[in-house]
């Protein structure tokens, strides 16, 4: 009778840790079969090399490269923000500061990371962008640049505490090594500290650039949604995010070519970030294994 | 004499260099506190003269000054409720299963490899697998019960990782006792794993909350309103059997929403509106994860074993 209730329990509870396999099935199966009738009418290849985007219009055209250049685009903002700063306040927290005063400011530096991104959409589109607009007059309400910037400070705890982990687990001998034959902490964090933990921040990164290609309402409210194939970050340009946004603030029949077009835009953002996951995930192995 | 000039200005060199590096680190740390500290100011100084008594109990209106959020901190309330009654359950269970059941075979393996993924997903895939998969095949409608379950499968990876986190802090000598007292796995798992990972649990539940408070895409996803005048039906009402379900098919609108459907007009009375709404919603956000951070340094020195 207890082995029965034993075994009933441990059943009960593998089912609760197989159901987020169910999730991700459930993810990648609805945004696949809502995806697919949309190529019927699209050829793959319209899809992939056509410069404009307008599937709403009167006259549809389908081409994902002006969302891709807006997602990358304010995508590779946020990184020249949130890499550099990340990295050294990483270094700096693990390096130089000590552990009691750690314990307290990595905390807060995590705070960044807990506000709403609608509350950062607010300060990217009515703080952020008229302090742009005073160095640059010729920038627009809406604006790439803002919107990457506010992304960039917002991801700078993903990419800093996951790296001072890094760092803090590289053994403290190999520093003590460094520090005997007269290196400075600097040269010991950069060339001792950082290089040993390398994987382990390359996965930080990763984590960093799948947030920053994810985020959503940031680009929807103060980028200006509007899809531009252009490398210009003071223009407005819509991202892959900001578009499915924008298109499920209409009314929406089901089973229309605008139902259609954000399964598809959705379905990409899923392969890209997958991507990055699968590099991220081997990198963090390689990184484990070498412990 | 020359040799030992070169090496005390060598030395000196790079003390500079030390003493620059700490300055950047120092800089960049405390950019991003001063941009949190000048977020903070920025949204209270348009935002706190708006937020009275009216504010909280008036529904949305065409008028700036006479909206209010009624509707959308009951909405966020109730959805709340929703994603805490099904994710907590599902992932304090999942994070148990995986500590100390799992065996390492091929099935744990991919379920783990899966939550890290999940965890990885943007969040606004989760809103159009619940359009697909809740609104439209399983006919939910755009109601609090399809908010509630995208925004409890949203945040089913934090739960699980903390679980599993606070599970793994138990030193295997309090499951030792245990058993040698004759208890079985799933009494020891209930007497003693469960309450002392309370703690760890509870702020994984906490910081998951405040996460999905704060989120907005998944749910403008589903085909939520952004005018909604009205309150969901009351859960308790004077008849038998004096509570019913029915709210969770009502439509909905959260304070996020509600915040940027006020930051998308043109109107800066809005906006004042808007910063209005930050300000609580930041409030609840800081507040709830502080909490967390409290519990878990007061848990980590609490437990010596």
């Amino acid at each position: 009778m207890r082995r029965l209730r034993e075994r009933a329990i441990e059943t009960v509870l593998f089912l609760a840790a197989a159901s987020s396999v169910l999730v991700t099935i459930g993810i990648v199966g609805i945004l696949v079969t809502e995806s697919l009738p949309f190529f019927k009418t699209v050829s793959l290849v319209d899809f992939l090399t056509d410069t404009q985007w307008t599937p709403l219009f009167e006259n549809p055209r389908y081409g994902i490269l002006p969302l891709l250049c807006g997602t990358f685009l304010s995508t590779i903002i946020a990184l020249l923000v949130a890499i550099p700063m990340g990295t050294v306040a990483a270094a700096f927290l693990s390096e130089y500061v000590r552990p009691s005063y750690r314990e307290i400011l990595k905390p807060i530096l995590e705070l960044l990371a807990a506000v709403p991104t609608v509350v950062y959409g607010y300060f990217a589109l009515l703080f952020v962008t008229p302090l742009l607009q005073k160095v640059i007059p010729s920038l627009g309400g809406f604006n790439v640049l803002s919107a990457g910037l506010v992304i960039g400070v917002m991801i700078v705890p993903y990419v800093s505490s996951l790296s001072e982990d890094a760092m803090r687990s590289v053994p403290g001998h190999l520093r003590e090594a460094s520090f005997a034959v007269g290196a400075s902490r600097m040269q010991t964090a950069f060339r001792v500290v950082i290089p040993a933990a390398f994987s382990g921040i390359t996965s930080a990164y990763i984590l960093g650039i799948s947030r920053a290609l994810g985020e959503t309402m940031v680009v929807a409210i103060a980028a200006g949604m509007q899809p531009n194939l252009t490398l210009n970050p003071t223009e407005p340009a819509a991202t892959i995010t900001a578009f499915i946004v924008q298109v499920s603030l209409g009314d929406l029949p089901h089973g229309s070519i605008g139902y259609q077009s954000i399964y598809v835009a959705g379905l990409s953002l899923l392969v890209l970030t997958l991507c990055f996951n699968i590099v991220g995930l081997y990198l963090r192995k390689k990184f484990q294994e070498k412990e | 004499m020359e040799l030992q000039q070169d090496i005390l200005a060598n030395i000196k060199r790079r003390q500079m260099w030390d003493f620059v590096f700490a300055f950047c680190g120092l800089m960049s740390l405390l950019f991003a506190l001063i941009t949190l500290l000048t977020l903070i100011v920025d949204l209270s100084v348009t935002g706190v003269a708006r937020i009275n008594y009216e504010f909280f109990t008036s529904f949305p209106s065409r008028f700036a000054d006479r909206a209010g959020i009624l509707s959308a901190w009951v909405g966020s309330f109730c959805i709340m409720l929703t994603t805490a009654f099904c994710a907590i359950p599902l992932g304090v269970a999942a994070g148990v299963y995986l500590e100390e059941y799992s065996k390492k075979n091929w099935v744990s393996q991919i379920i783990e490899l899966n939550i890290i993924n999940l965890a990885g997903i943007p969040s606004i895939t989760y809103g159009l697998m619940a359009l697909g998969l809740f609104v439209y095949k399983l006919k939910l409608g755009q109601s609090i019960l399809t908010a509630g379950l995208t925004l409890g499968l949203l945040v089913l990876p934090i739960i699980i990782v903390t679980t599993r986190e606070a599970i793994r802090a138990i030193p295997n000598t309090i499951r030792e006792a245990s058993y040698a007292m004759g208890a079985s796995k799933w009494q020891t798992i209930r007497y003693h794993i469960l309450p002392y990972s309370s703690g760890g649990i509870l702020t994984g539940v906490i910081i998951s909350l405040s996460r999905a408070i704060g989120e907005t895409a998944p749910l403008i996803t589903i085909g939520a309103l952004t005018f909604i005048a009205f309150l969901p039906t009351p859960p308790i009402e004077g008849h038998f059997p004096f509570v019913n379900f029915k709210w969770l098919m009502d439509p909905f609108t959260v304070m996020p929403i509600q915040m940027f459907n006020w930051l998308s007009r043109p109107q800066p009375e809005f906006h004042v509106n808007a910063a209005a709404t930050g300000v609580v919603l930041l409030l609840m956000t800081l507040i709830m994860n502080g909490g967390a951070i409290y519990l878990r340094s007061r848990f980590r020195k609490k437990m010596k074993w």
